[in-house]
């Protein structure tokens, strides 16, 4: 294939592009192509008042909801997490770094039932948060708080080696200016590690809009309150109403893919500020 | 893990009073973290352990050892002991493709292999019942020829496969996009195969990146739970998978077996954070030991 490729020495562009391309294209093209050729066997009139149901519409607010004070509560104490980690020393910081990739490597269904143990009206927290009227499990906040675990080690492993990077030697010039140091923070440490906290804030919020596993055993799934737009595919899906369940797929979709276009910008925002 | 490099430089450096913020702040932002990640992460994982052993040890071995939990932890591993080596070959063969050579379309392949990161896991599993199902485009000839995907292990192995396709390839893409060629272009200017120099040059040079991606991937693999769920239809002592079995129990009250259930992956989660940490320290170690080697060159 000279025509579509630099001349190289180095063998093997054939054998590890054609496999790359043909296991990509059957584990994730096609399917996803079936999927929406699926979705668009409903006409427009029909896709739409899918997409667009109350109950649907419900589902589509809490789950963009709760993902976006998740990602907000991760934005804030991801921030003073990674600052911690990166600034300061103190006991057990190795241990503590370790852990913060926790919500990526336990399975979605333990950090579930593990979460609604602890806020249920019985559990270690619950029972001091049910007297003073705070309802977690089984309510929104419970979704909210599940998202917020899924999505915590997004903002600190983006804005961590940001902050490893930065010069010392600009805020030391700041201070000998006369800068205090809340004010060397705010003009100068936040703008350089902002791009980085947005792209975190816009990871964990897809992560979170999509997210299943830990959210079905806190939420209580009802229908119109605690339920997730992925919960109401599995509905349809258990009732054997296939165009809707892609229909509501296909929403899901467009979120999903609208947050990669900004999480990229964002990247190449960042990267041109770290260059420049 | 750049993170982990580039903080070395910097381990020895004073903190500076007029650079750094006063005692109590510190203080105050390192207890707020630590609060934060204990409520967060440290309370859930004992809750796991405390939740499984809350009705005695002979009840926690009974739930790992009765045949519907020792089907669903064989059928995990099984899934992940096909998914695994498949996204290996896949990351190696899209990486190599990606960072040794200049090719039109390449940006387009970069975003297809992150694609499944952006797709709700339950949207994963859809798209395979949509594509095998009964109802789905192959149906009709998949129930001729007497095949079964969906409800059964073909499909949970596909789903897998699905939801852990891009770990392998992100962690090799920017590694070996950093190597450059001419480790590569020299060994083959020396006379060796192309495959000498894969097993010989490359391999060597990214063996704990890899590593960290397989344990990243093997982790995810034997955890999935939303889009393997779509695909499995729940028949017990046949496509239960330990996150499924998980599940079951708990909706039938039986809490502690659940737990029980549930403190298997856990420790399996800090079995793959240890060893995550491990192959950091590994990987930084080789790389001081270049720049000393390097150095002493000079």
């Amino acid at each position: 294939m000279p025509s579509i490729r630099k001349p190289s020495v180095i063998p093997g562009f054939g054998l590890s592009l054609g496999f790359a391309s043909f296991y990509a294209s059957l584990i994730v093209f096609i399917p996803l192509a079936a999927l929406f050729a699926k979705a668009f066997t409903l006409t427009w009139d029909e896709f739409w008042r899918t997409a667009l149901d109350p109950q649907a519409v419900a589902s589509y607010k809490l789950s963009l909801g709760a993902a976006f004070i998740g990602a907000g509560v991760n934005l804030i104490f991801g921030f003073i997490v990674a600052w911690v980690l990166v600034r300061y020393h103190f006991f057990g910081k190795k241990v503590v770094d370790a852990l913060v990739d926790l919500p990526f490597a336990l399975p979605t269904a333990v950090a579930g039932i593990a979460l609604t143990a602890l806020y249920a009206p019985q559990g270690w927290l619950g029972q001091w948060l049910s007297p003073l009227g705070i309802k977690v499990a089984y309510a929104p906040l419970g979704v909210v708080v599940a998202l917020t675990f899924i999505g915590l080690p997004f903002v600190v492993r983006t804005v961590q080696p940001v902050l490893e990077e930065l010069e010392r030697e600009i805020e030391e010039a700041a201070a000998s200016l006369g800068a205090s140091r809340w004010h060397t923070f705010r003009k100068i440490l936040l703008p350089a590690v902002l791009p980085a906290l947005l792209t975190g804030f816009a990871l964990s919020f897809a992560r979170g809009v999509g997210e299943y596993g830990s959210v079905v055993f806190i939420s209580g799934n009802m229908p119109f309150k605690t339920e997730i737009t992925p919960l109401l595919i599995v509905t349809k899906l258990e009732q054997y109403n296939y165009a809707g369940a892609a229909a509501l797929a296909v929403v899901l979709l467009g979120f999903s893919f609208v947050l990669l276009l900004l999480i990229n910008m964002l990247q190449y925002w960042s990267s041109k500020r770290t260059g420049g | 893990m750049a993170g982990a490099v580039s903080s070395l430089g910097r381990r020895g450096a004073r903190i500076n009073d007029a650079i750094s913020e006063p005692f109590w702040v510190r203080w105050t932002l390192i207890s707020v973290a630590l609060v934060f990640l204990a409520l967060f992460l440290v309370l859930p994982l004992i809750v796991v352990f405390k939740e499984a052993f809350s009705r005695g040890a002979s009840v926690y071995f009974a739930a790992l050892t009765e045949p519907d939990a020792w089907h669903a932890i064989k059928l995990t591993l099984l899934a992940a002991a096909i998914s695994v080596p498949l996204n290996m070959v896949f990351g190696l063969s899209a990486a190599w493709a990606i960072t040794k050579f200049q090719f039109r379309g390449k940006q387009a392949m970069i975003t297809l292999i992150d694609l499944p990161f952006a797709v709700s896991p339950v949207v994963a599993g859809l798209i395979y019942v949509l594509l095998f199902g009964a109802q789905g485009w192959l149906g009709p000839w998949l129930a001729e020829s007497n095949i079964r995907i969906i409800f059964a292990v073909p499909g949970i192995v596909l789903a897998t496969i699905f939801v852990t396709f891009p770990f392998i390839a992100r962690e090799l893409i920017p590694l070996m996009e950093e190597q450059g060629t001419s480790y590569e272009e020299a060994s083959l200017t020396l006379g060796a195969s192309g495959w000498q120099t894969f097993w010989r040059v490359t391999l060597p040079s990214i063996k704990w990146g890899l590593l960290y991606g397989i344990i990243l991937c093997n982790a995810r693999a034997m955890g999935e739970f939303g889009a393997v769920s779509v695909v499995s239809g729940h028949i017990r002592g046949q496509t239960n998978t330990l996150p499924l079995h998980i599940e079951i129990l708990y909706n039938e009250y039986q809490f502690a077996a659940s737990f029980a259930a549930a403190s298997l992956l856990a420790g399996l989660a800090l079995v793959t954070l240890v060893v995550k940490s491990l192959l950091e320290w590994l990987h930084v170690r080789d790389r001081e030991k270049a720049v000393r080697a390097a150095l002493q060159q000079t």
